[in-house]
Protein backbone atom coordinates (compact mmCIF):
# COMPACT_ATOMS: atom_id res chain seq x y z
CA UNK A 1 0.00 0.00 0.00
CA UNK A 2 1.36 3.25 -0.74
CA UNK A 3 -0.17 5.51 2.03
CA UNK A 4 1.36 8.57 0.54
CA UNK A 5 -0.13 10.04 -2.38
CA UNK A 6 -3.55 8.67 -0.62
CA UNK A 7 -2.69 11.34 2.00
CA UNK A 8 -2.31 13.89 -0.39
CA UNK A 9 -4.92 13.49 -2.68
CA UNK A 10 -7.27 13.35 1.03
CA UNK A 11 -5.70 16.55 1.80
CA UNK A 12 -6.25 17.68 -1.60
CA UNK A 13 -10.05 17.14 -1.15
CA UNK A 14 -10.40 18.23 2.02
CA UNK A 15 -8.70 21.51 0.61
CA UNK A 16 -10.83 21.79 -2.58
CA UNK A 17 -14.25 21.36 -0.09
CA UNK A 18 -13.55 24.17 1.99
CA UNK A 19 -12.07 26.60 -0.98
CA UNK A 20 -15.61 25.84 -2.31
CA UNK A 21 -17.51 26.83 0.64
CA UNK A 22 -15.48 30.00 1.16
CA UNK A 23 -16.54 30.91 -2.62
CA UNK A 24 -19.78 30.26 -2.64
CA UNK A 25 -20.21 32.75 0.76
CA UNK A 26 -18.46 35.44 -1.04
CA UNK A 27 -21.03 36.48 -3.16
CA UNK A 28 -19.55 39.08 -5.23
CA UNK A 29 -21.41 42.14 -6.61
CA UNK A 30 -19.23 42.25 -9.69
CA UNK A 31 -20.70 40.71 -12.85
CA UNK A 32 -17.44 38.93 -14.13
CA UNK A 33 -16.00 37.95 -10.74
CA UNK A 34 -19.14 35.98 -9.89
CA UNK A 35 -19.22 34.34 -13.10
CA UNK A 36 -15.91 33.06 -12.89
CA UNK A 37 -16.68 31.85 -9.23
CA UNK A 38 -19.41 29.80 -10.74
CA UNK A 39 -17.13 28.30 -13.33
CA UNK A 40 -14.03 27.65 -10.70
CA UNK A 41 -16.49 25.95 -8.18
CA UNK A 42 -16.80 23.05 -10.37
CA UNK A 43 -13.96 22.67 -11.59
CA UNK A 44 -11.93 22.50 -8.51
CA UNK A 45 -14.48 19.91 -7.72
CA UNK A 46 -13.61 18.08 -10.65
CA UNK A 47 -10.09 18.22 -10.00
CA UNK A 48 -10.52 16.99 -6.41
CA UNK A 49 -12.38 13.72 -8.06
CA UNK A 50 -9.65 13.05 -10.04
CA UNK A 51 -6.84 13.54 -7.05
CA UNK A 52 -8.87 11.15 -5.03
CA UNK A 53 -9.36 8.70 -8.23
CA UNK A 54 -5.42 8.70 -8.46
CA UNK A 55 -5.13 8.56 -5.03
CA UNK A 56 -7.37 5.34 -4.41
CA UNK A 57 -5.98 3.48 -7.73
CA UNK A 58 -2.54 4.40 -6.98
CA UNK A 59 -2.48 4.17 -2.95
CA UNK A 60 -4.31 1.08 -2.57
CA UNK A 61 -2.83 -0.88 -5.79
CA UNK A 62 -5.83 -1.11 -7.55
CA UNK A 63 -5.00 -3.49 -10.60
CA UNK A 64 -4.94 -1.01 -13.80
CA UNK A 65 -7.08 -3.71 -15.71
CA UNK A 66 -10.09 -2.92 -12.83
CA UNK A 67 -9.25 1.00 -12.77
CA UNK A 68 -6.11 2.64 -14.52
CA UNK A 69 -5.43 6.25 -12.27
CA UNK A 70 -6.03 9.22 -14.47
CA UNK A 71 -1.87 9.77 -15.27
CA UNK A 72 -1.97 6.84 -17.27
CA UNK A 73 -4.68 7.47 -19.08
CA UNK A 74 -2.94 10.85 -20.02
CA UNK A 75 -0.31 9.30 -20.68
CA UNK A 76 -1.69 6.86 -23.42
CA UNK A 77 -3.73 9.61 -24.88
CA UNK A 78 -0.42 11.83 -25.51
CA UNK A 79 1.18 8.38 -26.74
CA UNK A 80 -1.80 7.51 -29.39
CA UNK A 81 -3.23 10.85 -30.45
CA UNK A 82 -3.08 9.92 -33.79
CA UNK A 83 -4.76 6.67 -33.54
CA UNK A 84 -7.63 8.23 -31.38
CA UNK A 85 -7.54 11.13 -34.03
CA UNK A 86 -8.28 8.50 -36.70
CA UNK A 87 -10.91 6.87 -34.91
CA UNK A 88 -12.61 10.60 -33.85
CA UNK A 89 -12.84 11.08 -37.89
CA UNK A 90 -14.56 7.74 -38.48
CA UNK A 91 -17.13 7.97 -35.72
CA UNK A 92 -17.81 11.36 -35.42
CA UNK A 93 -16.98 13.36 -38.55
CA UNK A 94 -18.62 11.22 -40.56
CA UNK A 95 -21.45 8.56 -39.01
CA UNK A 96 -22.47 11.08 -35.87
CA UNK A 97 -22.80 14.43 -38.03
CA UNK A 98 -24.00 13.36 -41.19
CA UNK A 99 -26.68 11.11 -38.93
CA UNK A 100 -27.60 14.42 -37.03
CA UNK A 101 -28.18 16.43 -39.45
CA UNK A 102 -29.99 14.19 -41.38
CA UNK A 103 -32.25 12.72 -38.49
CA UNK A 104 -32.92 16.70 -37.09
CA UNK A 105 -33.49 17.88 -40.36
CA UNK A 106 -36.20 15.41 -41.41
CA UNK A 107 -37.46 15.67 -38.11
CA UNK A 108 -38.00 19.50 -38.30
CA UNK A 109 -39.59 19.17 -42.02
CA UNK A 110 -41.59 16.13 -41.26
CA UNK A 111 -42.84 18.08 -38.17
CA UNK A 112 -43.89 21.19 -39.72
CA UNK A 113 -46.13 19.19 -42.63
CA UNK A 114 -47.62 17.29 -39.81
CA UNK A 115 -48.04 20.50 -38.23
CA UNK A 116 -50.79 21.69 -41.19
CA UNK A 117 -52.84 19.00 -40.95
CA UNK A 118 -54.39 18.01 -37.44
CA UNK A 119 -55.45 14.60 -38.12
CA UNK A 120 -51.42 13.83 -38.73
CA UNK A 121 -50.70 15.94 -35.32
CA UNK A 122 -53.28 13.82 -33.50
CA UNK A 123 -52.33 10.60 -34.69
CA UNK A 124 -48.26 10.71 -34.84
CA UNK A 125 -47.86 12.69 -31.76
CA UNK A 126 -48.52 9.63 -29.44
CA UNK A 127 -46.80 7.01 -31.99
CA UNK A 128 -44.02 9.50 -31.94
CA UNK A 129 -43.93 9.75 -27.93
CA UNK A 130 -44.12 6.28 -27.77
CA UNK A 131 -41.52 5.62 -30.49
CA UNK A 132 -38.98 8.30 -28.56
CA UNK A 133 -39.27 6.33 -25.69
CA UNK A 134 -38.26 2.94 -27.31
CA UNK A 135 -34.49 1.56 -26.92
CA UNK A 136 -34.52 2.53 -30.52
CA UNK A 137 -31.06 1.02 -30.61
CA UNK A 138 -31.71 -1.90 -31.05
CA UNK A 139 -32.26 -1.22 -34.82
CA UNK A 140 -28.40 -1.44 -34.96
CA UNK A 141 -27.39 -5.25 -36.11
CA UNK A 142 -30.68 -4.48 -38.93
CA UNK A 143 -28.93 -1.19 -39.79
CA UNK A 144 -25.18 -2.43 -40.26
CA UNK A 145 -27.26 -5.17 -42.58
CA UNK A 146 -29.08 -3.34 -44.91
CA UNK A 147 -26.08 -0.74 -45.41
CA UNK A 148 -22.94 -2.64 -44.74
CA UNK A 149 -20.09 -2.26 -42.20
CA UNK A 150 -18.99 1.14 -43.23
CA UNK A 151 -19.90 4.48 -41.37
CA UNK A 152 -23.01 4.88 -43.54
CA UNK A 153 -25.37 2.33 -41.10
CA UNK A 154 -23.83 3.76 -38.13
CA UNK A 155 -25.26 7.30 -39.79
CA UNK A 156 -28.54 5.34 -40.48
CA UNK A 157 -28.68 4.30 -36.74
CA UNK A 158 -28.43 7.94 -35.63
CA UNK A 159 -30.80 9.16 -37.79
CA UNK A 160 -33.15 6.94 -36.61
CA UNK A 161 -32.28 8.15 -33.18
CA UNK A 162 -32.77 11.87 -33.40
CA UNK A 163 -35.57 12.17 -35.80
CA UNK A 164 -38.14 11.54 -33.22
CA UNK A 165 -36.89 13.38 -30.32
CA UNK A 166 -36.88 16.28 -33.01
CA UNK A 167 -40.63 15.36 -34.79
CA UNK A 168 -41.77 15.64 -30.88
CA UNK A 169 -40.04 18.31 -29.76
CA UNK A 170 -40.90 20.92 -32.91
CA UNK A 171 -44.51 20.07 -32.71
CA UNK A 172 -44.97 20.57 -29.33
CA UNK A 173 -43.62 24.10 -29.90
CA UNK A 174 -45.11 24.84 -32.93
CA UNK A 175 -47.83 24.60 -30.74
CA UNK A 176 -46.17 27.09 -28.13
CA UNK A 177 -47.07 30.57 -29.53
CA UNK A 178 -50.08 32.02 -27.38
CA UNK A 179 -53.39 32.33 -28.75
CA UNK A 180 -53.06 36.41 -28.59
CA UNK A 181 -49.96 36.58 -30.48
CA UNK A 182 -51.69 34.59 -33.39
CA UNK A 183 -54.71 36.78 -33.38
CA UNK A 184 -52.46 39.67 -33.75
CA UNK A 185 -50.60 38.13 -36.55
CA UNK A 186 -54.16 37.67 -38.36
CA UNK A 187 -55.33 41.01 -37.57
CA UNK A 188 -51.87 42.34 -40.02
CA UNK A 189 -53.03 39.76 -42.73
CA UNK A 190 -50.34 38.21 -42.51
CA UNK A 191 -50.21 34.60 -44.20
CA UNK A 192 -49.73 30.92 -42.94
CA UNK A 193 -45.97 31.18 -44.41
CA UNK A 194 -44.93 34.85 -42.78
CA UNK A 195 -46.77 33.70 -39.55
CA UNK A 196 -44.63 30.75 -39.54
CA UNK A 197 -41.22 32.35 -39.55
CA UNK A 198 -41.90 34.94 -38.34
CA UNK A 199 -43.58 34.06 -34.95
CA UNK A 200 -44.36 30.27 -34.32
CA UNK A 201 -40.89 29.09 -35.43
CA UNK A 202 -39.11 31.65 -32.93
CA UNK A 203 -41.53 30.79 -30.40
CA UNK A 204 -40.77 26.89 -31.25
CA UNK A 205 -37.10 27.79 -30.65
CA UNK A 206 -36.47 26.65 -26.87
CA UNK A 207 -38.02 23.07 -27.98
CA UNK A 208 -36.41 22.95 -31.40
CA UNK A 209 -33.06 23.41 -29.00
CA UNK A 210 -33.41 21.13 -26.07
CA UNK A 211 -34.47 18.33 -28.69
CA UNK A 212 -30.50 19.48 -30.46
CA UNK A 213 -29.31 19.11 -26.88
CA UNK A 214 -31.15 15.35 -26.27
CA UNK A 215 -29.87 14.22 -29.87
CA UNK A 216 -26.00 15.16 -29.67
CA UNK A 217 -25.42 12.92 -26.57
CA UNK A 218 -28.09 10.48 -28.34
CA UNK A 219 -25.50 10.39 -31.77
CA UNK A 220 -22.82 9.73 -30.37
CA UNK A 221 -24.30 6.76 -28.16
CA UNK A 222 -26.05 5.30 -31.63
CA UNK A 223 -22.70 5.64 -33.69
CA UNK A 224 -20.45 3.99 -31.49
CA UNK A 225 -22.94 1.25 -29.99
CA UNK A 226 -23.71 0.37 -33.88
CA UNK A 227 -20.06 -0.09 -34.09
CA UNK A 228 -20.44 -3.14 -31.96
CA UNK A 229 -22.37 -4.70 -34.67
CA UNK A 230 -19.22 -4.99 -37.25
CA UNK A 231 -16.92 -2.31 -38.13
CA UNK A 232 -14.45 -1.74 -40.33
CA UNK A 233 -10.78 -1.53 -38.55
CA UNK A 234 -11.04 1.77 -37.00
CA UNK A 235 -13.87 3.47 -35.06
CA UNK A 236 -14.48 4.44 -31.30
CA UNK A 237 -16.91 1.69 -30.97
CA UNK A 238 -14.60 -0.71 -32.48
CA UNK A 239 -11.53 0.68 -30.60
CA UNK A 240 -13.53 0.00 -27.23
CA UNK A 241 -14.85 -3.79 -27.90
CA UNK A 242 -11.09 -5.18 -29.32
CA UNK A 243 -9.33 -3.13 -26.56
CA UNK A 244 -11.69 -4.27 -23.46
CA UNK A 245 -10.86 -8.21 -25.50
CA UNK A 246 -6.97 -7.21 -25.32
CA UNK A 247 -7.78 -5.56 -21.14
CA UNK A 248 -5.76 -2.73 -22.48
CA UNK A 249 -8.80 -0.76 -20.12
CA UNK A 250 -6.25 2.89 -20.55
CA UNK A 251 -7.12 2.95 -24.05
CA UNK A 252 -10.68 1.90 -23.46
CA UNK A 253 -10.82 5.14 -20.88
CA UNK A 254 -8.58 7.28 -23.57
CA UNK A 255 -11.69 6.99 -26.16
CA UNK A 256 -14.12 7.29 -23.83
CA UNK A 257 -12.17 10.82 -22.71
CA UNK A 258 -12.42 11.76 -26.32
CA UNK A 259 -15.98 10.82 -26.48
CA UNK A 260 -16.87 12.76 -23.52
CA UNK A 261 -15.12 15.84 -25.21
CA UNK A 262 -16.30 15.92 -28.11
CA UNK A 263 -19.87 15.40 -26.25
CA UNK A 264 -19.41 17.70 -23.91
CA UNK A 265 -18.10 20.78 -26.23
CA UNK A 266 -20.97 20.09 -28.87
CA UNK A 267 -23.53 20.06 -26.07
CA UNK A 268 -21.73 23.70 -25.25
CA UNK A 269 -21.93 24.78 -28.11
CA UNK A 270 -25.57 24.30 -28.92
CA UNK A 271 -26.28 26.19 -25.44
CA UNK A 272 -23.67 28.95 -26.51
CA UNK A 273 -26.17 28.63 -30.09
CA UNK A 274 -29.39 28.81 -27.84
CA UNK A 275 -28.63 31.51 -25.88
CA UNK A 276 -27.77 33.61 -29.53
CA UNK A 277 -31.14 32.65 -30.85
CA UNK A 278 -33.31 32.85 -27.96
CA UNK A 279 -31.76 35.52 -26.24
CA UNK A 280 -35.64 36.25 -25.61
CA UNK A 281 -36.89 33.68 -23.57
CA UNK A 282 -37.36 34.02 -19.84
CA UNK A 283 -34.50 31.90 -18.18
CA UNK A 284 -31.89 34.53 -20.05
CA UNK A 285 -33.36 37.56 -19.16
CA UNK A 286 -32.32 38.09 -15.57
CA UNK B 1 -59.05 9.79 -25.69
CA UNK B 2 -62.08 8.78 -27.62
CA UNK B 3 -61.33 11.48 -30.28
CA UNK B 4 -57.05 10.22 -30.85
CA UNK B 5 -57.95 7.21 -31.62
CA UNK B 6 -58.98 7.33 -35.17
CA UNK B 7 -56.07 9.62 -35.95
CA UNK B 8 -54.04 7.29 -34.27
CA UNK B 9 -55.30 3.96 -35.44
CA UNK B 10 -55.04 5.31 -39.02
CA UNK B 11 -51.18 6.00 -38.49
CA UNK B 12 -50.58 2.73 -37.12
CA UNK B 13 -52.10 1.23 -40.45
CA UNK B 14 -50.46 3.20 -42.22
CA UNK B 15 -47.44 2.66 -40.69
CA UNK B 16 -48.10 -1.09 -41.31
CA UNK B 17 -49.30 -0.83 -45.26
CA UNK B 18 -45.85 0.73 -45.54
CA UNK B 19 -44.23 -2.05 -43.90
CA UNK B 20 -45.56 -4.34 -46.60
CA UNK B 21 -44.56 -2.56 -49.23
CA UNK B 22 -41.40 -2.47 -47.70
CA UNK B 23 -40.85 -5.69 -47.49
CA UNK B 24 -41.96 -6.73 -50.74
CA UNK B 25 -39.80 -4.29 -51.91
CA UNK B 26 -37.03 -5.47 -50.27
CA UNK B 27 -37.04 -9.02 -50.56
CA UNK B 28 -37.93 -9.00 -54.04
CA UNK B 29 -34.46 -9.11 -55.73
CA UNK B 30 -33.24 -11.92 -54.18
CA UNK B 31 -36.53 -14.06 -55.63
CA UNK B 32 -35.79 -12.24 -58.81
CA UNK B 33 -32.28 -13.53 -57.99
CA UNK B 34 -33.45 -17.14 -57.73
CA UNK B 35 -35.85 -17.56 -60.67
CA UNK B 36 -33.17 -16.29 -62.76
CA UNK B 37 -31.09 -19.20 -61.49
CA UNK B 38 -33.58 -21.48 -61.92
CA UNK B 39 -34.16 -20.08 -65.60
CA UNK B 40 -37.87 -19.23 -64.81
CA UNK B 41 -40.33 -16.43 -65.38
CA UNK B 42 -41.53 -15.36 -62.05
CA UNK B 43 -45.21 -14.47 -61.74
CA UNK B 44 -45.61 -10.99 -59.82
CA UNK B 45 -48.02 -12.44 -57.97
CA UNK B 46 -46.08 -15.34 -56.77
CA UNK B 47 -43.61 -13.16 -56.44
CA UNK B 48 -45.08 -10.80 -53.37
CA UNK B 49 -46.01 -13.97 -51.77
CA UNK B 50 -42.58 -15.68 -51.81
CA UNK B 51 -41.33 -12.54 -50.10
CA UNK B 52 -43.63 -12.43 -47.87
CA UNK B 53 -42.62 -15.64 -46.52
CA UNK B 54 -39.04 -15.82 -46.49
CA UNK B 55 -36.62 -17.50 -44.20
CA UNK B 56 -34.16 -15.04 -44.11
CA UNK B 57 -35.90 -11.99 -45.40
CA UNK B 58 -33.80 -8.20 -45.51
CA UNK B 59 -37.31 -7.04 -44.06
CA UNK B 60 -39.58 -9.57 -42.51
CA UNK B 61 -42.88 -8.42 -42.79
CA UNK B 62 -45.58 -7.82 -39.46
CA UNK B 63 -47.22 -11.59 -39.97
CA UNK B 64 -43.74 -13.04 -39.87
CA UNK B 65 -42.54 -11.26 -36.46
CA UNK B 66 -46.21 -12.01 -34.99
CA UNK B 67 -46.07 -15.34 -35.95
CA UNK B 68 -42.66 -15.87 -34.71
CA UNK B 69 -43.41 -13.96 -31.45
CA UNK B 70 -46.37 -16.49 -31.10
CA UNK B 71 -43.84 -19.38 -31.41
CA UNK B 72 -41.42 -18.46 -28.67
CA UNK B 73 -44.06 -16.73 -26.11
CA UNK B 74 -47.00 -18.95 -26.45
CA UNK B 75 -45.52 -22.40 -27.68
CA UNK B 76 -42.59 -22.34 -25.51
CA UNK B 77 -42.24 -23.63 -22.15
CA UNK B 78 -41.37 -20.52 -19.94
CA UNK B 79 -38.09 -21.83 -18.94
CA UNK B 80 -36.66 -23.01 -22.36
CA UNK B 81 -34.17 -21.29 -23.72
CA UNK B 82 -35.82 -19.79 -26.57
CA UNK B 83 -38.71 -18.47 -25.42
CA UNK B 84 -39.04 -14.76 -25.09
CA UNK B 85 -40.49 -14.75 -22.09
CA UNK B 86 -37.72 -15.98 -20.44
CA UNK B 87 -34.94 -13.67 -22.38
CA UNK B 88 -37.87 -10.87 -21.80
CA UNK B 89 -37.37 -11.48 -18.12
CA UNK B 90 -33.66 -11.67 -17.74
CA UNK B 91 -33.97 -7.95 -19.33
CA UNK B 92 -36.58 -7.34 -17.22
CA UNK B 93 -35.19 -7.89 -13.84
CA UNK B 94 -31.81 -5.90 -14.63
CA UNK B 95 -34.02 -3.01 -15.83
CA UNK B 96 -36.35 -3.10 -12.45
CA UNK B 97 -33.58 -3.23 -10.01
CA UNK B 98 -31.03 -0.63 -12.08
CA UNK B 99 -34.11 1.52 -12.12
CA UNK B 100 -34.90 1.47 -8.33
CA UNK B 101 -31.65 2.07 -7.79
CA UNK B 102 -30.91 4.88 -10.28
CA UNK B 103 -34.40 6.48 -8.54
CA UNK B 104 -33.15 6.19 -5.57
CA UNK B 105 -29.81 7.84 -6.10
CA UNK B 106 -31.60 10.61 -8.04
CA UNK B 107 -33.69 11.50 -5.22
CA UNK B 108 -30.89 11.33 -2.74
CA UNK B 109 -28.42 13.56 -4.88
CA UNK B 110 -31.77 16.38 -5.39
CA UNK B 111 -32.05 15.98 -1.41
CA UNK B 112 -28.25 16.85 -0.87
CA UNK B 113 -28.06 19.12 -3.80
CA UNK B 114 -31.38 21.08 -2.44
CA UNK B 115 -29.83 21.49 1.33
CA UNK B 116 -26.44 22.39 0.55
CA UNK B 117 -25.15 25.22 -1.75
CA UNK B 118 -21.81 24.29 -2.36
CA UNK B 119 -23.03 20.73 -3.43
CA UNK B 120 -25.32 22.97 -5.38
CA UNK B 121 -22.60 24.90 -7.28
CA UNK B 122 -20.34 22.12 -7.46
CA UNK B 123 -21.93 18.92 -8.86
CA UNK B 124 -24.90 19.99 -10.80
CA UNK B 125 -22.71 21.04 -13.44
CA UNK B 126 -20.62 17.61 -13.64
CA UNK B 127 -23.76 15.68 -13.28
CA UNK B 128 -25.17 17.33 -16.56
CA UNK B 129 -21.72 16.56 -18.19
CA UNK B 130 -21.75 13.26 -17.02
CA UNK B 131 -24.69 12.36 -19.48
CA UNK B 132 -22.35 13.87 -22.26
CA UNK B 133 -20.24 10.40 -22.01
CA UNK B 134 -21.86 7.87 -24.28
CA UNK B 135 -22.03 6.13 -21.18
CA UNK B 136 -23.41 3.10 -23.28
CA UNK B 137 -20.22 2.77 -25.06
CA UNK B 138 -18.52 1.83 -22.12
CA UNK B 139 -20.90 -0.68 -20.85
CA UNK B 140 -19.58 -3.50 -22.22
CA UNK B 141 -16.32 -2.39 -20.49
CA UNK B 142 -18.09 -1.81 -16.95
CA UNK B 143 -19.32 -5.91 -17.48
CA UNK B 144 -16.02 -7.26 -18.74
CA UNK B 145 -13.85 -5.69 -15.86
CA UNK B 146 -16.60 -6.48 -13.29
CA UNK B 147 -16.91 -10.09 -14.49
CA UNK B 148 -13.20 -10.12 -14.21
CA UNK B 149 -13.27 -9.30 -10.25
CA UNK B 150 -15.94 -11.34 -9.76
CA UNK B 151 -19.09 -9.62 -10.22
CA UNK B 152 -21.27 -10.97 -12.85
CA UNK B 153 -24.81 -11.52 -13.67
CA UNK B 154 -27.69 -9.07 -12.49
CA UNK B 155 -25.94 -6.27 -10.53
CA UNK B 156 -23.17 -4.84 -13.52
CA UNK B 157 -25.95 -4.84 -16.09
CA UNK B 158 -28.10 -3.29 -13.17
CA UNK B 159 -25.31 -0.93 -12.68
CA UNK B 160 -25.72 0.73 -16.73
CA UNK B 161 -29.53 1.23 -16.33
CA UNK B 162 -28.62 2.99 -12.62
CA UNK B 163 -26.32 5.55 -14.19
CA UNK B 164 -28.89 6.04 -17.30
CA UNK B 165 -31.86 6.13 -14.76
CA UNK B 166 -30.34 8.74 -12.18
CA UNK B 167 -30.19 12.01 -14.31
CA UNK B 168 -33.40 12.60 -15.09
CA UNK B 169 -34.10 11.35 -11.66
CA UNK B 170 -32.15 14.04 -10.07
CA UNK B 171 -32.78 16.88 -12.73
CA UNK B 172 -36.38 16.67 -11.87
CA UNK B 173 -36.22 16.34 -8.11
CA UNK B 174 -33.90 19.10 -8.10
CA UNK B 175 -36.68 21.59 -9.77
CA UNK B 176 -39.51 19.71 -7.46
CA UNK B 177 -38.24 20.32 -4.38
CA UNK B 178 -37.35 23.78 -4.75
CA UNK B 179 -40.83 24.08 -6.25
CA UNK B 180 -42.93 24.91 -3.31
CA UNK B 181 -44.15 28.57 -2.74
CA UNK B 182 -42.27 30.86 -1.22
CA UNK B 183 -45.28 31.78 1.45
CA UNK B 184 -45.36 28.01 1.99
CA UNK B 185 -41.71 28.06 3.19
CA UNK B 186 -42.32 30.79 4.75
CA UNK B 187 -45.52 29.28 6.68
CA UNK B 188 -43.33 26.27 8.16
CA UNK B 189 -40.06 28.60 9.14
CA UNK B 190 -43.09 30.17 11.26
CA UNK B 191 -43.76 26.91 12.80
CA UNK B 192 -40.46 26.56 13.51
CA UNK B 193 -39.92 23.31 11.04
CA UNK B 194 -36.52 21.71 11.19
CA UNK B 195 -35.13 20.92 7.79
CA UNK B 196 -36.29 17.45 8.08
CA UNK B 197 -39.96 18.34 8.79
CA UNK B 198 -39.82 20.69 5.63
CA UNK B 199 -38.29 18.39 3.46
CA UNK B 200 -40.81 15.62 4.50
CA UNK B 201 -44.04 17.47 5.23
CA UNK B 202 -43.82 20.13 2.45
CA UNK B 203 -41.12 19.69 -0.54
CA UNK B 204 -41.44 15.41 -1.13
CA UNK B 205 -45.27 15.76 -1.81
CA UNK B 206 -44.71 18.94 -3.78
CA UNK B 207 -41.97 17.00 -5.39
CA UNK B 208 -44.17 14.00 -6.44
CA UNK B 209 -45.48 15.24 -10.03
CA UNK B 210 -41.95 15.94 -10.79
CA UNK B 211 -40.28 12.21 -9.65
CA UNK B 212 -43.13 10.77 -11.93
CA UNK B 213 -42.53 12.69 -14.91
CA UNK B 214 -38.81 11.95 -14.34
CA UNK B 215 -39.88 8.05 -13.59
CA UNK B 216 -40.98 7.68 -16.85
CA UNK B 217 -38.05 8.51 -18.84
CA UNK B 218 -36.14 6.92 -16.48
CA UNK B 219 -37.76 3.61 -16.59
CA UNK B 220 -37.51 3.64 -20.61
CA UNK B 221 -33.81 4.91 -20.82
CA UNK B 222 -33.23 1.68 -18.19
CA UNK B 223 -34.49 -0.65 -20.58
CA UNK B 224 -31.86 0.62 -22.50
CA UNK B 225 -29.32 0.23 -20.80
CA UNK B 226 -29.87 -2.93 -19.80
CA UNK B 227 -30.54 -4.19 -23.36
CA UNK B 228 -26.90 -2.67 -24.21
CA UNK B 229 -25.48 -4.58 -21.13
CA UNK B 230 -26.16 -7.65 -22.35
CA UNK B 231 -24.13 -7.42 -25.74
CA UNK B 232 -20.89 -7.91 -24.48
CA UNK B 233 -21.23 -11.09 -22.08
CA UNK B 234 -21.24 -13.57 -25.06
CA UNK B 235 -24.74 -13.29 -25.81
CA UNK B 236 -26.18 -15.90 -22.42
CA UNK B 237 -29.44 -14.32 -22.33
CA UNK B 238 -32.02 -11.35 -22.36
CA UNK B 239 -33.51 -9.52 -25.82
CA UNK B 240 -29.50 -7.80 -26.03
CA UNK B 241 -28.13 -11.12 -26.53
CA UNK B 242 -30.90 -11.92 -29.31
CA UNK B 243 -30.75 -8.85 -31.04
CA UNK B 244 -26.60 -10.36 -31.10
CA UNK B 245 -27.10 -14.05 -31.97
CA UNK B 246 -29.63 -12.99 -34.57
CA UNK B 247 -27.28 -9.63 -36.18
CA UNK B 248 -24.55 -12.88 -36.16
CA UNK B 249 -26.47 -15.25 -37.57
CA UNK B 250 -28.02 -13.57 -40.12
CA UNK B 251 -32.26 -14.19 -38.34
CA UNK B 252 -33.56 -11.16 -38.96
CA UNK B 253 -36.82 -12.67 -37.65
CA UNK B 254 -35.31 -13.00 -34.53
CA UNK B 255 -34.01 -9.64 -34.36
CA UNK B 256 -37.20 -8.25 -35.42
CA UNK B 257 -39.34 -9.86 -32.49
CA UNK B 258 -36.73 -9.24 -29.66
CA UNK B 259 -37.06 -5.48 -30.78
CA UNK B 260 -41.01 -5.59 -30.69
CA UNK B 261 -41.02 -7.07 -27.40
CA UNK B 262 -38.48 -4.68 -26.31
CA UNK B 263 -40.84 -2.04 -27.35
CA UNK B 264 -44.13 -3.63 -25.73
CA UNK B 265 -41.81 -3.94 -22.27
CA UNK B 266 -40.64 -0.51 -22.53
CA UNK B 267 -44.57 0.82 -23.42
CA UNK B 268 -45.82 -1.47 -20.40
CA UNK B 269 -43.36 -0.06 -18.29
CA UNK B 270 -43.96 3.69 -19.08
CA UNK B 271 -47.89 3.25 -19.01
CA UNK B 272 -47.24 1.61 -15.28
CA UNK B 273 -45.26 4.59 -14.17
CA UNK B 274 -48.31 6.55 -15.54
CA UNK B 275 -50.76 4.57 -13.97
CA UNK B 276 -49.43 4.44 -10.69
CA UNK B 277 -49.12 8.23 -10.55
CA UNK B 278 -52.39 8.37 -11.59
CA UNK B 279 -53.15 6.55 -8.73
CA UNK B 280 -50.84 8.61 -5.71
CA UNK B 281 -52.23 12.13 -7.60
CA UNK B 282 -55.83 11.19 -6.98
CA UNK B 283 -54.87 9.70 -3.99
CA UNK B 284 -53.30 13.14 -2.84
CA UNK B 285 -56.35 15.63 -4.45
CA UNK B 286 -53.65 16.60 -7.07
CA UNK B 287 -55.55 15.55 -9.84
CA UNK B 288 -54.37 17.56 -13.30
Amino acid sequence: MNSGILIIALVFWMGAWAANVWLVRLRPDNQPLARSINLLIPALFGAALIMLWEGITVGFNISTILLPPPSMIWARIASSVDILWADFVQTFMKAVLAGYAIGCLSGFVVAIAVDRVPFLRKGLLPVGNLVAALPVIGIAPIMVMWFGFDWHSKAAVVVVMTFFPMLVNTVAGLAASGAMERDLMRTYASGYWQTLVKLRLPAAMPFIFNALKINSTLALIGAIVAEFFGTPIVGMGFRISTEVGRMNIDMVWAEIFVAALAGSLSYGLLALLERAVTFWHPSYRS
Amino acid sequence: MHDSLIPVGTVVAAIIVIWYVFAVYLNAPFERDQAARAGTQIASTQLVRNTLAQQRPVLPAPHQVAQEIWNTTALKKVTSKRSLVYHSWVTLSSTLLGFVMGTGLGILLAVLIVHSNVLDKSLMPWIITSQTIPILAIAPMIIVVLNAVGVSGLLPKAMISTYLSFFPVAVGMVKGLRSPDVMHLDLMRTYSASRGQVLWKLRWPTALPFLFTSMKVAVAISLVGAIVGELPTGAVAGLGARLLTGSYYGQTIQIWSALVSAAVLAAVLVTLVDISSRIVMRRMGMVR
